[in-house]
């Protein structure tokens, strides 16, 4: 029985292990078909085999024609992708950390009703309800701005929850306690000791908002109507199209190029915070 | 109860939009009245000239590839017009934003393109100008009949075209040549030599067609179907009249007999095909060879075309595809809007979009010797212009799209492409769309098939 060795020296099942590789296979294969792709030219793409070189070696040139097609306007979206993310995931941690102690650590009538609404919250997806944000902003006279995009970045219920979670267990209120009888305000108290003690469920929440807003495509894609204002899932989207229909100007190794320096950032993100990343996912389960 | 208040709500949206433009109209001190509320009538195009002299600034939805070239060449004759030009998107997300625009009742551009399939779904809620008011009905003479068909929507007109793209038969020589295929000119043939091509080289098909809504229309087009009929909230639907029944009686055989490649059309996949052989012909809209030209380098040389394959012999065709740019009913000042859409489908836009490769729909183009027999190379130097041209004027008539073909469209896969993905019988999946059709009809305040 597993359960009776040891967990220092865990038995190996080649059966395991062998699901485990194909399972690695079949995630990594995309990945390789992007980045074999991206050096191949358009020509190519439509004439030579997938997953190996096609017959010139048009890696840098792809990327020259990315950056520079349409005058430049995939820095820009890059540039509009950063500002979202930044401003948008970065402000939704800042308010699900600050509301997540603040759920844990103080009681207050109506406490229940604001952990209902939040469940309620994260059961509905966010694409249900970007057609009434739409109409809302509309009405606001936001759309087409940026702030069509970063407003409802902002509201993140299941960082919230997570934070909330992570905050009960992370913060004693022993501690929250002493720092009182040592005369700490209660916004001092927040700032120097519970972030410090918050700071991997913040990187989890961080990552998660991030990699949300990175991947953000319908809401942009119905709020807003000026290329320049876009993002870069709904810029590559619109170049994809354009290979369809009367007048069909198929770009395809550039959407392909596109799509791998979109990743990449995101790929660096998760390499550099992983262990942020793991220790947040098993908080608390050992209690 | 869900249907009334569909209703009425699509009253009010309507009813708005009308107010807006007698304001719009009050203003100006109008002397046009508007069509929607009554039958056509025609105004003069003097609002028009008016408003280039005193200039302004509009906003220009399009997709189109010449769009910012033709953009800057008008700015550049009337420097006191500012034009923003937007790409939104191409063809259902810029849909998509544009009924959202015009459902928050702000944030529409002032002209829009909008195909041909499309126009009546924006036309009929009223979300269009009538550019009657300003008299473009003069303009009828200029533009091939199944166009100038296609810019109306009842009475009303509602741009000007941009395109057209009356089908013709593209083939690949060297893959007919060496199988010893003649180019058909009946579907009999067309399914003859499918059945050849595909026994002597399983690998190679006589066309795709995974299901495409575009296509099946088109094609019932051509067989002289009419299976969509709008008068008012009226609708008729019979996607198993004469016509349908016919193009099904032949198509069926290729469906059925898995002798077209399920392929679907626009993918990398697709353009790989039409540039090895895999696929041999494409009956499509006469655009296609500014697409072959620049997206399928590998099949430089080998293409031809052909008029489309009849039932009896006799030509007749369709039309595939097209545009035209229309003015919003949102625009503040719609007789510039207007004016810009003259300038681009009527007077000098037209050279920069021809330029492009795009296919005319105006008759003094389409007669124009230096384009009808200009030798394509990349069609082995056939005068292509020839057939395409005289496809023009073999567009069967009387056809008309759905006011809610968008819709339509977006369902086909879910209905006929069943029978397509299950190679049976097509009639079976026109029947389950046009159930599909008609109850989404009358869910929107239609009265369809009563």
């Amino acid at each position: 029985m597993s359960t009776l060795t040891s967990p220092l020296r865990p038995k190996r099942s080649k059966l395991l292990t062998g699901a485990m590789v194909l399972y690695l296979i079949y995630t990594l294969v995309p990945l390789l078909w992007l980045l074999l792709s991206a050096t191949k030219t358009q020509d190519d793409l439509l004439s030579t085999p997938g997953l190996w070189f096609g017959k010139s070696f048009a890696f840098f040139s792809n990327i020259k024609d990315t950056l520079t097609y349409n005058d430049g306007i995939f820095l820009r979206w890059l540039g509009n992708t950063v500002l979202y993310v930044v401003v948008g995931a970065g402000g939704a941690t800042l308010l699900a950390t600050a509301a997540g102690y603040g759920l844990a650590k103080y009681k207050f009538a109506g406490r229940r009703a604001v952990f209902a609404v939040l469940l309620g919250a994260v059961a509905v997806p966010g694409t249900a309800l970007a057609v009434p944000t739409f109409l809302m902003f509309s009405n606001l006279g936001l759309t087409n701005t940026v702030w069509a995009i970063i407003i409802p970045s902002l509201v993140s219920p299941f960082g919230l929850y997570l934070m909330w979670v992570y905050a009960t267990d992370a913060v004693p209120h022993e501690l929250l306690e002493a720092a009182r009888i040592d005369g700490a305000g209660e916004v001092r108290t927040f700032f120097t000791v519970a972030l410090r003690l918050l700071a991997p469920g913040i990187v989890t929440t961080l990552l998660f908002a991030v990699v949300s807003t990175w991947n953000n495509y319908f809401l942009p894609l119905i709020m807003l109507s000026k290329p320049n204002l876009y993002p870069l899932t709904v810029g590559l989207t619109q170049w994809s199209n354009q290979a369809t229909g009367v007048g069909a100007r198929p770009i395809y190794n550039l959407v392909i190029t596109g799509s791998l320096l979109t990743i990449v950032p995101l790929v660096i993100a998760f390499l550099l915070l992983q262990r942020f990343w793991q220790s947040g996912l098993s908080a608390g389960s050992v209690k | 109860m869900k249907v009334h208040r569909r209703g009425i709500r699509r009253l009010v949206v309507a009813g708005a939009a009308v107010i807006a433009l007698a304001a719009v109209a009050a203003c100006g001190g109008g002397s046009s009245n508007d069509s929607a509320s009554g039958g056509a009538t025609t105004g003069s195009s003097d609002a028009v000239d008016a408003a280039l002299k005193a200039g302004g600034e509009i906003t220009y939805w399009s997709w189109t590839p010449s769009a910012e070239a033709q953009v800057k060449a008008f700015m550049a004759q009337y420097p006191n017009v500012k034009v923003n030009y937007v790409n939104a998107g191409t063809g259902n997300d810029h849909y998509t934003k544009l009924q959202n625009a015009i459902k928050a009742g702000s944030g529409a551009p002032d002209v829009a393109q909008i195909e041909y399939q499309a126009l009546p779904q924006f036309a009929l809620p009223g979300s269009l100008a009538d550019l009657n008011q300003y008299g473009f009905s003069q303009y009828e003479s200029a533009y091939t009949a199944s166009t100038w068909a296609a810019v109306h929507a009842g009475s009303g007109l509602y741009g000007l075209p941009q395109d057209s793209g009356p089908m013709a038969l593209f083939y690949n020589k060297e893959v007919f040549d060496k199988y010893g295929i003649a180019v058909p000119k009946t579907w009999d043939e067309y399914v003859a030599a499918a059945k050849k091509l595909h026994a002597a080289n399983p690998k190679a098909y006589i066309t795709n067609d995974s299901g495409d809504a575009g296509f099946t229309t088109s094609m019932i087009w051509q067989a002289g179907g009419q299976p969509f009929k709008t008068d008012g909230k009226n609708i008729s639907i019979n996607l198993a009249d004469d016509g349908s029944k016919k193009w099904t009686g032949t198509w069926n055989n290729l469906v059925e007999g898995g002798l077209v490649s399920q392929i679907p059309g626009w993918t990398d996949e697709w353009f790989k095909a039409l540039g090895d052989g895999t696929i041999a012909t494409l009956p499509t809209g006469a655009w296609m060879p500014g697409v072959m030209e620049s997206s399928v380098k590998a099949g430089a040389g080998k293409w031809r075309v052909a008029p489309m394959p009849t039932y009896d012999g006799q030509p007749a065709t369709a039309e595939n595809g097209g545009s035209t740019e229309s003015v919003l009913k949102q625009s503040k000042n719609p007789a510039l809007a207007a004016a810009f859409v003259r300038w681009l489908n009527h007077d000098e836009g037209v050279k920069p979009f021809l330029a492009s490769g795009g296919f005319p729909a105006t008759t003094a183009d389409l007669k124009d010797s230096a384009f009808v027999d200009k030798a394509s190379a990349y069609f082995g130097g056939q005068k292509i212009n020839q057939v395409l041209t005289a496809a023009a004027g073999n567009v069967v008539k009387g056809w008309s799209y759905l006011p809610y073909e968008l819709y339509a469209n977006s369902i086909y896969g879910d209905t006929v492409g069943k029978a397509y993905q299950s190679k049976s019988d097509l009639n079976a999946g026109l029947k389950s769309w046009q159930d599909a059709l008609v109850t989404y009809g009358n869910q929107q305040g239609f009265q369809v098939n009563p």
